[in-house]
């Protein structure tokens, strides 16, 4: 726990990427096989479930440091983390604790979940006991199931990539899908040969970087493939001997959530392919909220897949038959895919991703103005000759997404951030005018600068009306500026509509409340 | 709130007011005659006709307040009669000349704390705890979440970051508070490891310091120095607005941190974007702050700026006649919380 808090602590205290990754490569290198695979597998952002209820840890926490509960509670509201504040009130450790990581997960930490309160109880305060600042604040953090580490899982890669001097493209297949941790486990992550490819494994995700300005810095056309840019679950199918896999791009097995498209995948030869899945229904896209109904939701009933119906519209060849494709050209990846999905007999949940055919960037911007009134979020720009490649590698995919609507609304509640912003009230909720009455609409907490963050937050502090817990209630006085990709009514929602990926796009301080738009101002926006 | 006639001392829109001395406390509005805890800006405010303070911060407070003020130096412990009230100052351990104000009228007792701390520190007399009736605490850090690690820890720490990031051929650049923390520091780091350069705002202070007598090891300005690679393995010392200013550049390859009470916790680390956070501060952690109070014996405890809810809570329910003060005193600079 020493060594993983250490390096927690190297990771978290610095802003510089070179300086995270030369902490991850020592790790790796002073780490046995089973701690290393351990810290592998919680920086890849996997969690254990929680352990512990929170109640019983704010209780026993109290408890433990002596304190009233309420003093403990005025404590966790100045801090903004429970982990953070158990580990700030509780005495300082009695002993010293060399235990290494795999024992304290393994032995301690997973077995917690299955005892009783009392036993459950007794050797949670003496784990406490036993260790200091930030190896106690790492341990809660992971009981909470709420570890997160500012590290991306390429970096990770990357810097086990140099400590064992591979290829990163392997380390991140091997990292890539569900995968427990053990002294195996590392020794196939980090092994020099080529060890078969587990069956089920998926490849990871090439992602696209957004297009800022015009696409005619991109070059000639002609050497551009375009496609619209869905809003669904990326996905990735595995059709491998007798297996056959779907992962979402958060390493998630979906299998299970959408049957219409496994059954359908038996028909598909040997391949693994990328697309999108999205809720489909004479042959158009559905709004968002339809696919959402069948997410999270293992084997769905008739009526849900009957009224959400789902599609896997694919847009990429990455494996044939076995053999790798992804070093092969986009436009041989594309005819090989037409053939594969063509090749399906009958109505099927497949169909390739239909590419945008305009002759030059000027008809292609004039389809991209169309993308709404299609459900598209925009368009997707691909380089023709361009292989599959890892993660985001910047120049080969573009996301060129339409100008987000615009809305001014007003900040009328406030609700504080977590990690960084823990301690700040950075979650807002924004309301329109329905009438003389202000109507919440939608909740935003990107788009503002550590600055602007501060301002609104001293604003808050001063102005607020009104305490319900967490959330504050707050002078109606500031109006934003709001971008979002999507509306729709929703029965849910007091203002009846639902909005998608909002953000904060600026503070108008130049509006009065009553300029801040209303209502049926949103719904003419997206023709409602 | 605070609003019983018979108090001898009050809050006021002009700041705490002793009516039957006639005098204030740290006024937040230019007033006749102020008694001054200590110069920190939210505490000594220009204006006023005529100031009282202890003499070890005399130098100090009259650089702040300019040449003109009007300022006594009363030494620590000196009775002083103002109006038919007994007036003495005593040492309050935040900053060098920094004091707590016994008043006392009839046989009653009462003590304004200013700002203050228990950990010893080089540079200022050690906190005293006076006996008292009724004592005005300073709140900054009341809550369980804020205990510092001694001093000597600290600075070992700081000592550590200073070696490494010198043996790399790396600068060192420490923001803190120009008045008092920066001072703290340089009495307590190990000079012997490199050069020392300080920010003019900082100097500015040290010309005090050293006045009243502090030792402080040598300081350079930048001003001494031509080329970049001069400051590798210096410790630069400077004040919390220099962060991200052009006057970061000369430094070239530099680690920074960051000394303040605040740094304990890891939401405010990280928005300061520094490498290190010392978590050193010049006011009393909580278990500070229930020692000094207890120490006072005060039957009646008025709790004024930081995390005055909790601290008031806690010590009615520990047997104490207490509640909270609205001053217009700010605490620890840096305080993201300040008007929570």
């Amino acid at each position: 726990m020493k060594q993983f808090a250490a390096l927690f602590d190297a990771v978290d205290s610095s802003t510089s990427t070179r300086a995270k990754t030369a902490a991850l490569v020592a790790h790796f290198t002073i780490a046995d096989a089973r701690d290393a695979s351990w810290a592998a597998w919680f920086l890849t952002g996997h969690r254990p479930r929680q352990a512990v209820p929170t109640k019983r840890m704010h209780t026993w926490a109290a408890e433990a440091a002596g304190i009233p509960l309420w003093l403990f509670e005025e404590s966790y509201d100045a801090v903004g983390d429970l982990a953070e504040t158990i580990a700030l009130v509780l005495p300082d450790a009695v002993r010293e604790d060399d235990t290494p990581l795999h024992v304290w997960i393994e032995e301690r930490l997973l077995p917690l979940r299955e005892l009783g309160e009392a036993e459950q109880k007794a050797r949670l305060l003496q784990y406490w006991s036993s260790l200091r600042g930030s190896e106690r604040f790492v341990f809660n953090k992971l009981i909470t199931g709420a570890f997160r580490v500012g590290v991306s899982a390429l970096l990770v890669t990357r810097a086990i990539a140099q400590r064992f001097d591979l290829d990163p493209k392997l380390v991140a297949h091997r990292l890539a899908g569900e995968w427990s941790p053990s002294v195996e486990t590392w020794q196939r992550i980090v092994s020099g040969e080529a060890l078969e490819i587990h069956a089920a494994h998926p490849y990871p995700f090439f992602l696209a970087h957004p297009l800022e300005g015009d696409p005619v810095k991109l070059g000639e056309r002609a050497d551009w493939l375009s496609e619209w840019k869905w809003d669904g679950i990326r996905a990735q199918l595995i059709r491998r001997g007798d297996t056959t896999a779907l992962w979402s791009r958060g390493d998630e097995p979906i299998a299970g959530q959408f049957p219409e498209i496994m059954a359908d995948a038996h028909k598909l030869p040997e391949c693994v392919i990328d697309g999108e899945i999205l809720a489909w229904k004479d042959r158009r896209v559905m709004p968002f909220a339809a696919l959402q109904k069948r997410l999270g939701r293992k084997n769905p009933g008739k009526k849900v897949m009957a009224d959400s119906p789902v599609i896997f519209l694919a847009f990429d060849l990455l494996e044939v038959a076995g053999e790798d494709w992804r070093p092969r050209p986009l436009d041989e990846r594309r005819a090989k895919l037409a053939d594969i999905i063509h090749a399906i007999p009958g109505a099927s949940a497949f169909d390739t991703s239909p590419q945008v055919r305009a002759p030059n960037w000027e008809t292609l911007a004039i389809a991209r103005a169309q993308s709404r009134q299609l459900g598209t979020e925009g368009l997707m720009l691909k380089r023709r000759d361009s292989p599959y490649g890892v993660g985001r590698t910047r120049g080969d995919w573009w996301k060129w997404k339409v100008e987000p609507y615009t809305l001014d609304a007003v900040l009328v509640y406030a609700q504080k951030g977590s990690g960084k912003r823990a301690s700040l009230y950075t979650d807002y909720t924004f309301a329109l005018w329905k009438g003389d009455e202000l109507v919440p609409f939608a909740k935003a907490y990107s788009g503002l600068t550590d600055e602007e963050i501060r301002e609104v937050d001293a604003f808050i502090r001063k102005n607020t009306l009104e305490r319900f817990g967490p959330v504050r209630t707050v002078k109606p006085e500031l109006v934003f500026e709001l971008g979002f990709e999507g509306m729709q009514r929703s029965k849910r929602h007091k203002s009846g509509i639902a909005v998608r990926f909002p953000r904060m796009l600026r503070i108008r301080t130049d509006k009065a409340i009553r300029e801040a738009n209303t209502l049926e101002d949103a719904l003419r926006l997206a023709g409602l | 709130m605070v609003s019983d006639t018979n108090m001898l001392v009050t809050p006021t829109a002009r700041g705490l007011y002793c009516a039957a001395g006639d005098f204030y406390v740290d006024p937040w509005r230019p007033v006749e005659r102020a008694v001054i805890t200590h110069a920190h800006g939210d505490h000594a405010r220009p204006g006023s006709g005529a100031y009282l303070c202890a003499a070890r911060g005399k130098p100090v407070l009259q650089t702040r307040l300019g040449e003109e003020a009007v300022i006594e130096g009363l030494p620590y412990g000196e009775p002083r009669d103002i109006n038919g009230v007994r007036v003495s100052l005593h040492p309050a351990g935040h900053v060098l000349g920094s004091s707590q104000v016994r008043i006392e009228r009839g046989g009653e007792v009462w003590v304004v704390s200013g700002d203050y701390k228990l950990d010893p520190d080089p540079t200022c007399e050690p906190f005293e705890p006076v006996r008292c009736d009724t004592f005005i605490t300073e709140s900054t850090f009341g809550l369980p979440i804020y205990r510092w690690c001694t001093p000597d820890e600290i600075f070992a720490r700081v000592n550590a970051w200073w070696r490494t990031n010198a043996e790399a051929g790396r600068a060192s650049v420490l923001f803190a508070y120009a008045f008092g923390k920066a001072q703290r520091i340089l009495a307590s780091v190990d000079a012997s490891i490199g050069p020392i350069v300080v920010h003019g705002a900082v100097e500015a202070l040290n010309r005090g310091y050293r006045e009243c007598g502090v030792a402080l090891p040598e300081t350079r300005m930048v001003t001494d120095f031509e080329a970049k690679q001069d400051f590798a393995g210096a410790l630069v010392v400077a004040a919390p607005s220099s962060q991200s200013s052009p006057w970061m550049k000369r430094f070239g390859d530099y680690s920074d941190a960051f000394a303040s009470g605040w740094m304990a916790i890891r939401g405010a680390r990280r928005r300061r974007a520094v490498d290190q956070g010392f978590v050193l501060s010049d006011h009393a952690d909580w278990p500070s702050l229930l020692r000094a109070i207890e120490a006072t014996g005060a039957g009646r405890i008025l709790v004024t700026h930081g995390h005055t809810t909790p601290l008031v809570q806690w010590l009615n329910e520990h047997g104490l006649e207490a509640q909270s003060m609205k001053t217009e005193f700010e605490g620890e600079a840096g305080a993201e919380e300040a008007g929570a």
